[in-house]
């Protein structure tokens, strides 16, 4: 069986599983991948299907990770203002992002199937306000670090995991450092003081600079129907 | 009476068995394992963010930071979901140049682990043979990138440049005698193409040579027999991929099961193990050892016979020629455009995983149509394995700790990232 083949086998049983109890599931197929987006009540109900029903089948939890969408589609550079305005190598961040604060955050898993060979993404959106979502460990084990990871570096809560303590950001830290409003040279710097004989923390002195602006380009080639010139010569 | 207790033991950071910057909090019963807690993040740079500041060519060199034994494979895990965000497909002498690429990076990954698994266990010997092969396969790397490690090799849409023609040579009699320098210049007459050749036809030996140190060993089975065993079904539960999954008998590898560059091309067979302890997870290795080999030759030779393009003439992602910017406005101006600013994919979101040497590597990259990635998030396979320490540490001595941290191939690098 083909992938594409595969992934139609996967549509239909979706279509077959998720019609009766949670029509709510949306799910769009583009670049050879599903992505399954399902309210936050229903996570654990589609979760669980997902992985006992014999035409579903996902018996791995490959991967869980938080996107933060506060500045999702923002761009540092706008043509026609830098055009007078010039532009020196800081150019000044998006003061405040517009944040949606409805659909801020987003928990998005990545399963496998063995015996199908599919892969799934499922996605479930949470608000900024209380960013909680029920934990998926009671279905895979390997999402316990995986979770503690999306609320360490996002904030997100996963209600029922046995242990969500911070993973990769030292002890004692404060904040989530992947949100979008926390700054990419932190907060506090670390340094050991002579005189009072101990490592202290202090605000961050460093400038946050941007090398590269964030462009957002209307891109023709992306449209639909576009196609490449035929005479495409190759590199040697 | 003396009142017994339960005593924790605080394993690493600074433990030479440790493979890098793991903080173990052990909770034991006199020597036998209670509750294993791996405390890890002491390496954590952030590169998922530092890439959302970066255009996305720019985030190529950090992923051979992140499992920085297994270099290109990273950095093909990457550009492949770079690749299909943009909808390209690299030209067919490129995919077999990554095939082939990957292979050395395995076969180097599995030398890295198997002297430094066999080291902590007791076996100084190996540690020193797998390092002495080590060498030639990062002159290899050196010889088509120019660096020994960290080659940013791989781009999106092909690979940086085409195999040289003249393998470097040493400069004979700087070191030792002039008849020293000949023996160590003996294979480098020719291209890299015929270095790798020499590598590959010595190779098998050499393993053959491993194994006779190792797989009937009496210590090395009293070791690994019966240590740190999961089941198949565990396996999975626990988000197993790569070796540790084969090694618990499930045929899993996205070489065969989902082909990507040159895989489908090439012919090799997947081991897999029967207990799926330490002891089968080191003969699924060493087979790998032998199906990389195999996969090598063949890509050898299918790269002396078809000369082609390495990377798509495409100059909105690939930069032009230098010569072509000479005399050639809009080359040039693709040029600065493309290291100024960046190439643009289309708003979306991609996953796209290879069979790292560890197991499965994936990148999930949302793009809002900016020319840096808007999320990027790494799938390292060490972090759900080292998450499963403490089931499979449960119930053993603390000698077993070291055993087990060996076969689950740890790299901090990928796990902190």
């Amino acid at each position: 069986m083909t992938p594409e083949e595969r992934l139609d086998e996967l549509e239909e049983a979706l279509e077959e599983h998720l019609q009766e109890d949670f029509e709510d599931c949306r799910w769009e197929r583009a670049r050879g991948e599903i992505t399954l987006t399902v309210p936050r009540e229903q996570l654990t109900g589609v979760m669980t299907l997902l992985r006992e029903k014999r035409a579903l089948a996902f018996e791995e939890c490959i991967d869980v990770c938080g996107v933060d969408y506060a500045a999702y589609g923002q761009s540092e550079w706008v043509t026609s203002q830098a055009a007078n305005a010039g532009f020196g190598r800081g150019a000044s961040r998006a003061d405040a992002p517009e944040l949606d604060p409805a659909n801020r955050f987003a928990a998005v898993y990545h399963l496998l199937s063995i015996t199908h060979n599919v892969r799934l993404r499922v996605k479930t959106y949470l608000d900024a306000d209380r960013p909680i979502v029920d934990s998926v460990v009671p279905i895979w084990a390997s999402a316990t670090w995986f979770e503690r990871e999306a609320f360490d570096l996002y904030g997100i809560l996963f209600s029922g995991h046995p242990d969500l303590r911070r993973i990769l950001t030292d002890y004692g830290f404060i904040g989530h450092p992947f949100r979008k409003d926390f700054p990419l040279i932190g907060q506090v710097e670390m340094r050991y003081d002579p005189e009072q004989q101990r490592v202290i923390y202090e605000p961050v002195q460093i400038e946050p600079r941007t090398l590269v602006p964030r462009v957002i380009r209307e891109d023709s080639r992306y449209e639909a129907g576009w196609k490449p010139e035929p005479s495409s010569e190759e590199a040697e | 009476m003396a009142e017994i207790r339960n005593y924790t033991l605080n394993f690493g950071p600074q433990h030479p068995a440790a493979h890098g910057v793991l903080r173990l909090v052990l909770e034991m019963d006199g020597e036998v394992i209670e509750r294993a807690d791996p405390h890890v993040g002491l390496l954590h740079r952030g590169t998922e963010k530092l890439a959302e500041s970066k255009p996305y060519n720019q985030s190529i060199g950090y992923m051979d930071r992140l499992d920085y034994v297994s270099m290109m494979c990273n950095e093909h895990g990457y550009v492949r979901s770079i690749e299909k965000l943009l909808g390209i497909e690299a030209p067919e002498r490129a995919q077999y140049i990554r095939t082939m690429f990957d292979e050395i990076t395995r076969i180097l990954n599995h030398l890295m682990w198997l002297g430094t698994h066999a080291l902590d266990v007791g076996a100084m010997t190996m540690f020193l043979y797998c390092f002495r092969e080590r060498e030639d396969l990062m002159d290899c790397y050196e010889a088509v990138s120019g660096a020994r490690m960290h080659a940013t090799y791989y781009r999106p849409g092909g690979v940086y440049r085409d195999l040289p023609d003249q393998m470097p040579r040493y400069d004979e009699g700087q070191f030792g005698s002039k008849a020293e320098g000949r023996r160590r210049n003996r294979n480098r007459d020719g291209s890299l193409l015929d270095f790798i050749e020499d590598f590959i036809d010595r190779f098998p030996k050499l393993v053959d040579e491993y194994e006779t140190l190792l797989t009937d060993n009496r210590i090395w089975k009293q070791r690994t027999v019966g240590i740190g065993v999961v089941t198949p079904e565990r396996a999975m539960q626990l988000g197993f991929t790569g070796p540790m999954l084969r090694g618990s008998g499930i045929a899993w590898d996205l070489r065969k099961k989902q082909p990507y560059a040159a895989y489908d091309q090439v012919d090799f067979d997947i081991p897999i193990g029967t207990n799926g302890d330490c002891y089968d997870r080191y003969l699924v290795r060493i087979e790998e050892f032998r199906q990389s080999a195999r996969i090598i030759k063949q890509c050898v030779k299918w790269l002396r016979d078809n000369p082609g393009p390495v990377m798509i003439g495409d100059h909105k992602i690939a930069p032009p020629k230098r010569a072509d910017m000479k005399d050639d406005m809009e080359a040039l101006i693709h040029h600065f455009k493309l290291f100024t600013e960046g190439y643009c994919p289309p708003p979306g979101e991609v996953y796209a995983a290879v069979e790292a040497p560890k197991g499965e590597f994936g990148c999930y990259i949302v793009s809002d149509g900016a020319n840096k990635p808007y999320r990027l998030k790494i799938r390292a396979p060490g972090f759900p394995h080292l998450a499963a320490m403490d089931e499979m540490a449960r119930g053993h001595m603390l000698a077993d700790v070291v055993a087990i941290i060996g076969t689950m191939d740890i790299v901090f690098g990928e796990i902190d990232r």
